[in-house]
């Protein structure tokens, strides 16, 4: 049990947050870490596991956000529906995909998911009739408090994450691995190396059109260029799960938790120092540094990804051994 | 019904034909060989047999059904097991893992995956390694992994690509005794191998190619007098 | 049917650009592997750089040989000091050198947001709007000389590819990068004069572009996307497909827009890297085998 301790302390804590803190900001914050946890683990899953690497979960998120706008608007049923369907209706996007690009080797995946998520968004953006076009879908919030919202969220981080815990440690999680390692050898095991990526394309895309239609229900708006957008969400969710440590379970948790404060980090201005500084101050300098600070969000991201990927490739978790030896000098016990 | 037979196989690519006309017939629980130089085409009967591609023509059999053109992974499924002569190890996984993921086509839970992966290791004389990454592995153990994931998928028929090829004298022993070990368990060999020694001492019977084609078939000491195998081994000046 | 011949004509010749920036990424396809997705924000940036000059009185034409020396050094600086440490690090997706593009692509953007703001800029020549006529058939002046240039840079490309020793090199590291190291080839050096010539090579193009086109930071992904439909429709690593498959992008474009709409332009490009995918694995390499 020794081995469970960290995870179920944290959940304990996580489960007794709103009760704790009652701040609105925060409430939101760990909202969107938890959504966070679901798509960064499930893009961890094909990439991370089976080594299948996406460059477009966008287009699994953005649909299963759509399928509960579009519930909602063209059939006037509660938007919580969308959150059994689009993760269903993400699947039924992945898989002819899948079906189509896997028997190609090489590069051609993660192309084609680049395709694929950038082909989502203009669909969604041309079929103004059906999506709304460039206007989106507005829906009306089923709660005022953000508590609600907060346990769903937390339930579905803890479900994807268990149940990707689960298949990764019985006979799909074997396969998966095995298929990143080495296809050839897979094959020759008995493993239809075909029919396990589309498996785990399937976990992939369904969690992340769950996470989807909760964000269409929490935020209320959603648009083409937001939820299909390349970097919020593509490379994001690329970020979170390398970050934390692609491969590993945990990981992507660690890195939602630190992408989610690295992008409040920008968009607030440094949570509202330096703006709380020129207010204080008095001095103008402080504003126009929280100014490029929100600017440079981007740009921050960017080098976050240069940065990671130069030092920190298998993320924090992965690397934490040489983190503890490079960062605190502490050497392996053995 | 014979146990395992190949038909008239013929592997063309491009304008090259790799293997041309070769037929054999192996019986169940013999160790058959398989030689000839460089480029004979021995891997690519391998890789025909095994499905990694199709044979341009010709017909497998194996306990009487054609099984020709199947993908790999289900001809690991009908019993016929394969190493690699360039190894392939899961790298980042423990020999262990390697092997229950092996074991995975038998069994499609954990406690009986892990049971079979642990008895094939104990076999394979690979337990005091069972935790270590592949990728870390020496040559010798690699090949051994190599041998111990095809045992954990049950096979009927081993086909083994090179097993002593880089190993040094004592290793390559080890190895011989290991493959004898795995006839006498009851599964039938088609092995390749370059090093003479090796495969004229455990061979039952040999099946010679040069240039994709057969040259000679019989037991080791009849496939080593004949004056075709000799050429091709040693060149014309000492047929 | 003139309406048909003017939009062919128009294709043909936007297709000759597309050609110059997909063999550009088709060149560091080939030799690295990987699909280098800042292509267009190079190209942008080489746009930039004849804004500048532009603004300083400088023919588009010109600044075309102070552009490409100068992506040339970004491309080299990139792949030295960003993509060639990657090589040696131990990680689970082999994808690394992808993302680390992707990377770099936000932060040029991102970049050039701060320096120029998010504005189009317009490069002022006498010529942007002239056209002379072919029968009833117009042509854009400036787009019909970049075709020409673009023409001429691909034909060096491929003297220079086949007859020097360099050339020859690069060749060989794409075709076989552990034989070319055995055969005395430096591919370390060879991956990094080979990004910088992609990275020269999509400069000339965003130069010639500049006088029919407008500047902005986010021009950028756009024309990623492009060079990447063309190097799949053409084949990976294949430097006539990537000929083959920027003439055939720039006419579907053309087509898309005048009898589809104009909105459609984008999802054109989609729909052959779809269809390419799934009737033609391989790309144009597969029929033309070079």
């Amino acid at each position: 049990m020794k081995k469970n301790a960290v995870p179920l302390v944290l959940f304990a804590a996580l489960a007794a947050f709103p009760l704790v803190v009652t701040s609105n900001y925060f409430l939101h914050l760990m909202i969107l870490f938890l959504l966070w946890v679901v798509i960064g683990s499930s893009w961890n899953v094909l990439a991370g596991y089976t080594g299948q690497v996406s460059f477009g979960h966008a287009a699994f998120f953005g649909v299963g956000a759509y399928t509960a706008g579009l519930l909602s608007q063209h059939l006037q049923i509660s938007p919580w529906w969308g959150m059994a369907l689009g993760g269903f209706v993400a699947v039924l996007i992945g898989l002819p995909f899948g079906a189509i690009c896997f028997p190609l080797r090489g590069a051609y995946f993660a192309l084609a998911t680049l395709a694929l998520g950038e082909g989502m968004r203009h669909i969604a953006t041309i079929s103004e009739s059906f999506t709304g076009g460039m206007m989106g879908i507005m829906i009306m919030p089923s709660f005022v408090s953000k508590i609600p919202y907060y346990y769903i969220s937390l339930a579905l981080a803890l479900l994807s994450v268990l149940s990707i815990r689960f298949v990764i440690g019985s006979k799909p999680g074997y396969y998966f691995v095995s298929i990143r390692e080495d296809q050839d050898a897979a094959e020759s095991l008995g493993i239809d190396t075909t029919l396990y990526k589309n498996a785990s394309l399937a976990i992939s895309s369904f969690w992340t059109g769950m996470a989807g239609a909760f964000y269409m229900n929490y935020m209320g708006f959603i648009d083409p260029h937001v939820v299909f957008s390349l970097h919020e969400y593509s490379v994001m969710a690329i970020l979170v799960a390398i970050v934390g440590g692609v491969g590993t379970i945990y990981g992507p948790a660690v890195g939602a938790f630190i992408m989610v404060a690295v992008q409040e980090f920008f968009r607030s201005g440094f949570f509202g120092l330096f703006d709380y500084l020129g207010r204080t101050t008095g001095m103008p300098a402080f504003a126009s540094v929280s100014e490029i600070v929100r600017q440079a969000h981007v740009l921050g991201f960017g080098v976050l990804v240069v940065v990671v990927i130069l030092f920190l490739p298998n993320g924090i978790v992965g690397d934490w051994g040489k983190i503890r030896r490079n960062v605190f000098r502490i050497q392996p016990t053995r | 019904m014979s146990f395992f037979r190949v038909e008239k196989l013929v592997k063309r690519f491009g304008g090259l034909t790799a293997v041309n006309d070769v037929s054999f017939d192996v019986k169940q629980g013999e160790i058959f060989g398989l030689i000839g130089p460089n480029g004979s085409g021995k891997t690519t009967t391998f890789n025909m047999i095994s499905g990694t591609y199709p044979p341009t023509s010709g017909k497998v059999f194996f306990k009487g059904k054609e099984i020709q053109g199947r993908k790999p992974n289900r001809i690991c499924r009908l019993g016929i097991g394969r190493t690699f002569q360039v190894v392939k190890p899961l790298g980042r996984m423990t020999v262990l893992d390697n092997v229950i993921a092996a074991a995975f086509s038998r069994e499609s839970r954990m406690p009986g995956a892990r049971k079979r992966a642990e008895e094939t290791i104990a076999f394979c004389g690979l337990d005091p390694v069972a935790g270590m990454l592949a990728k870390s592995l020496p040559i010798a153990g690699r090949k051994r992994l190599e041998i111990a994931r095809a045992m954990a998928t049950r096979p009927e028929l081993l086909l083994l690509d090179e097993t002593a090829a880089g190993l040094n004298p004592t290793e390559s022993l080890e190895a011989v005794e290991l493959i004898r070990k795995i006839r006498e368990n009851g599964t039938t060999i088609v092995i390749i191998e370059h090093i003479m020694r090796v495969i004229m001492t455990i061979s039952d019977r040999i099946h010679a190619i040069n240039f994709g084609q057969t040259i000679a078939e019989g037991t080791p000491s009849e496939v080593a007098a004949n004056p075709q195998v000799i050429e091709a081994y040693l060149g014309t000046d000492y047929a | 049917m003139d309406v048909f011949l003017q939009t062919v004509v128009a294709g043909f010749l936007k297709g000759g650009l597309y050609a110059l920036i997909g063999i550009g990424m088709t060149l560091i396809m080939g030799v690295m592997g990987i699909i280098n997705l800042a292509h267009g924000q190079l190209m942008m940036l080489a746009m930039y750089v004849t804004f500048l000059l532009n603004t300083m009185g400088v023919d588009p034409y010109i600044s075309l040989f102070v552009a490409m020396p100068v992506l040339f050094l970004v491309g080299v600086a990139i792949q030295k000091f960003l993509l060639n440490p990657l090589i040696k690090v131990e990680t689970i997706l082999p994808e690394n050198q992808v993302l680390m593009t992707v990377g770099i692509g936000m932060v040029i953007t991102e970049i050039a947001r701060f320096l120029f703001k998010s504005d189009y800029k317009y490069v002022k020549t006498d010529y942007a709007n002239a056209t002379f006529f072919l029968g009833k058939i117009s042509f854009s002046v400036a787009l019909t000389i970049a075709f020409a240039i673009a023409l001429a840079f691909t034909a060096a490309m491929f003297w220079f590819l086949l007859k020097t020793d360099l050339g020859r090199s690069i060749r060989a590291t794409a075709q076989d990068k552990d034989a070319a190291t055995l055969m005395g080839v430096h591919t370390g050096r060879i991956t990094v004069i080979t990004f910088g010539l992609g990275a020269a090579l999509v400069a000339a193009a965003g130069s010639l572009l500049a006088p029919v086109y407008y500047i902005f930071p986010d021009l950028g992904g756009p024309f990623t996307a492009k060079a990447f439909i063309i190097t799949i429709l053409g084949g990976l690593g294949s430097t006539v497909g990537a000929i083959l498959g920027g003439v055939t992008l720039g006419m579907a474009e053309s087509l898309g827009a005048t009898y589809l709409g104009m909105e459609y332009e984008d999802i054109v490009g989609l729909a052959i890297f779809i269809a390419v995918l799934l009737f033609l694995p391989g790309g144009f390499k597969r029929l033309t085998k070079v």
